[in-house]
């Protein structure tokens, strides 16, 4: 099972770097000027560039050298911003992980708590409330949500920073706290959901009933429940990444944050295909390598999936 | 697989109470949207009229209920005439993918085998690919324009559907009726789609009406990135593009937008789990 698993993602990410390769030569315009950007086009300039990417060579070697050079983290030059594509990723990585793991953790200590209550009171006002917030949290885009709090925080309450990301260490942090909470909203909207879903199903099961004849505790049946729970849970986390992609693209463009997400956007806009290519193929392995990891931490937290394994 | 859990997250009722006030309120929003989005252009003919005259006037401006924004266009005017943009996009989108999916789902789920086998990869293929980023990446480095954006949300939107209903499908297949039309040498064809396909239309129709919302989603968080519509055109997601530096100004340009991208976006939400709800618990499934 595991041997097909990891073949199955090793293939989708085969197909997905072709698809990333053929973006060079589908962009529309001709590639040698899509490649030279603003640059004088030179007889020398463009003899440099075809040598570069190698244009004279048939398609099924331009296409192994690039996933090559790609595999050893050489993804070209950028033309927007006049820097190896490596730098200019790595420049910006920090922000963008920190805004990402900021709200992950506020999307983790708010949604478990509280889809496990909304489960266990099912119906209460806790529960609507839950069900409100979650459902304005699944659908509301991130960008809507980050300027309603920007307007309420930054500029009706002057009580958060408007733009950018500071001048480091805790003056950062202090920018990226409306950011994350933006972007907690969508994630722990899904990760309440989950858990709530989760929790019910269990909170249903005989073990629980049979716990709570034996006069366990309330609180040690619930968090009984939520370890089983967790398998679900745990399993949705290609959701909250797929979400958390897009989420941080909007989040950082709405308030001016200089991380992969604008610069994504700005790569977009100008066609600077070789950062484009770079962070599909970056975001495309890692979401294929966490749910991976899940599929992992499934066999972890369930043992008789383990048991079942280990026979085969 | 995140599949499983798109279906589980996207047809699990939510709560067991039904929230007959708030579906009533959703309903109304949408309507009222799709009032504007039909009538829009008779209210606000020439909605994207601009004045430097009247460039950044706060709301309450005699004349100007919501006020202007930078290029001295009215804001109401220009909402009112973004509801066609905010709602022909997504309905087409969850119709297209509706489409796909009733096609592919079902010939996938009844036959089986080797064309089972493609469809199946297809869509993993797809679900692997984070929706809106490949979004921003084909509609920025292609420049494709509203309709083209339209065929791509499409093809992105399609896996779910194409699951939801081949899952469906196969529940059904294995039912004693099948057997009988098998038995009565009915085509396969005809078993597809007069016998097995009206016992899903529940799960197509609450899946449709959660990919209006996730579209409309999509589609405005395109347009706010500067991808998908044209510079100039009415649309919210461009307003808030816009609006963001004129917010001391004139904050209604941009909250007003804001927020019924956010409500139009959760009252299809809701309505698609209601109707889910409903159409489930009358047994047509």
């Amino acid at each position: 099972m595991l041997v097909v698993r990891v073949l199955g993602t090793l293939g989708i990410l085969l197909v997905l770097s072709i698809i990333v390769f053929s973006m060079l030569h589908l962009a529309p315009g001709d590639i040698v000027k899509n490649l030279l950007g603003n640059r004088p086009s030179s007889p020398e300039a463009v003899a440099a560039i075809r040598a570069q990417y190698n244009l004279d060579q048939p398609l099924y070697m331009q296409y192994l050298i690039w996933l090559g050079n790609a595999l050893t983290g050489d993804f070209g030059q950028s033309i927007r911003l006049q820097d190896s594509v490596s730098n200019v990723i790595g420049a910006r990585l920090g922000i963008t992980a920190a805004l990402s793991g900021l709200a992950f953790v506020l999307a983790l200590v708010v949604a478990i708590p509280l889809g496990v209550q909304s489960a266990v009171r099912s119906g209460s006002w806790i529960d609507r409330f839950a069900t409100g917030v979650g459902i304005v949290g699944l659908s509301a885009p991130t960008f809507a949500v980050g300027l309603l709090l920007l307007y309420v925080f930054a500029f009706y309450l002057p009580i958060f920073p408007v733009y950018g990301s500071g001048d480091g260490g805790l003056d950062t942090l202090w920018h990226l706290v409306l950011p994350a909470i933006t972007l907690a909203l969508g994630l722990g909207a899904i990760i309440l959901k989950l858990t709530r879903t989760a929790m019910l199903r269990e909170l249903d099961s005989d073990y629980v009933t049979f716990g709570r004849a034996r006069g366990l505790p309330d609180r040690q049946v619930h968090m009984i429940a939520l370890r089983n729970a967790a398998i679900p849970i745990v399993t949705g986390a290609s959701l909250v990444l797929t979400f958390l992609v897009g989420g941080t693209v909007l989040a950082e463009t709405t308030f001016a944050l200089p991380g992969l997400g604008t610069l994504l956007q700005g790569s977009v806009l100008f066609k600077d295909i070789a950062v484009v290519q770079a962070l599909t193929l970056l975001v495309a392995v890692t979401i294929a390598t966490i749910a991976l990891l899940a599929d992992l931490a499934y066999i972890f937290l369930d043992p008789r999936i383990r048991a079942k394994e280990g026979a085969q | 697989m995140s599949s499983t859990e798109a279906i589980v997250l996207a047809k699990t009722p939510r709560s067991r109470r039904r929230h007959p006030v708030a579906v009533w309120v959703s309903i109304a929003l949408l309507g009222l949207v799709t009032f504007l989005a039909i009538f829009g252009n008779l209210i606000a003919p020439d909605a994207t009229a601009q004045s430097i005259l009247d460039s950044l006037l706060p709301p309450g401006s005699p004349g100007h209920l919501l006020g202007t924004d930078e290029l001295g266009r009215d804001v109401l005017a220009l909402t009112i005439a973004g509801a066609s943009s905010a709602l022909v996009g997504p309905v087409c989108v969850a119709l297209g993918s509706m489409l796909l999916g009733i096609l592919l789902g079902t010939v996938s789920g009844y036959l089986r085998g080797p064309i089972d086998f493609i469809i199946g990869r297809w869509t993993d293929l797809l679900f692997s690919l984070p929706l809106l980023l490949a979004a921003i990446v084909v509609a920025g480095v292609f420049g494709a324009g509203y309709w083209m954006t339209v065929l791509l949300l499409i093809l992105l939107f399609s896996p779910s559907d194409i699951r939801i209903v081949r899952a469906g499908v196969m529940e059904q297949a294995a039912r004693p009726f099948v057997e009988a039309a098998q038995m009565l040498s009915l085509s396969k064809t005809r078993i597809m789609f007069t016998q097995v396909l009206p016992n899903v239309s529940s799960l197509i129709i609450t899946n449709s009406m959660l990919n209006v919302a996730f579209a409309l989603v999509a589609f405005s968080s395109l347009s706010f990135l500067g991808v998908g519509v044209a510079p100039g055109t009415a649309d919210w997601g461009r307003q808030l593009t816009d609006g963001r530096a004129i917010m001391i100004d004139n904050p209604a340009a941009v909250l007003i937008p804001a927020l019924l991208i956010i409500g139009v976006a959760s009252a299809a939400n809701l309505v698609g789990d209601w109707l889910g709800q409903i159409l489930t618990r009358t047994g047509r499934s």
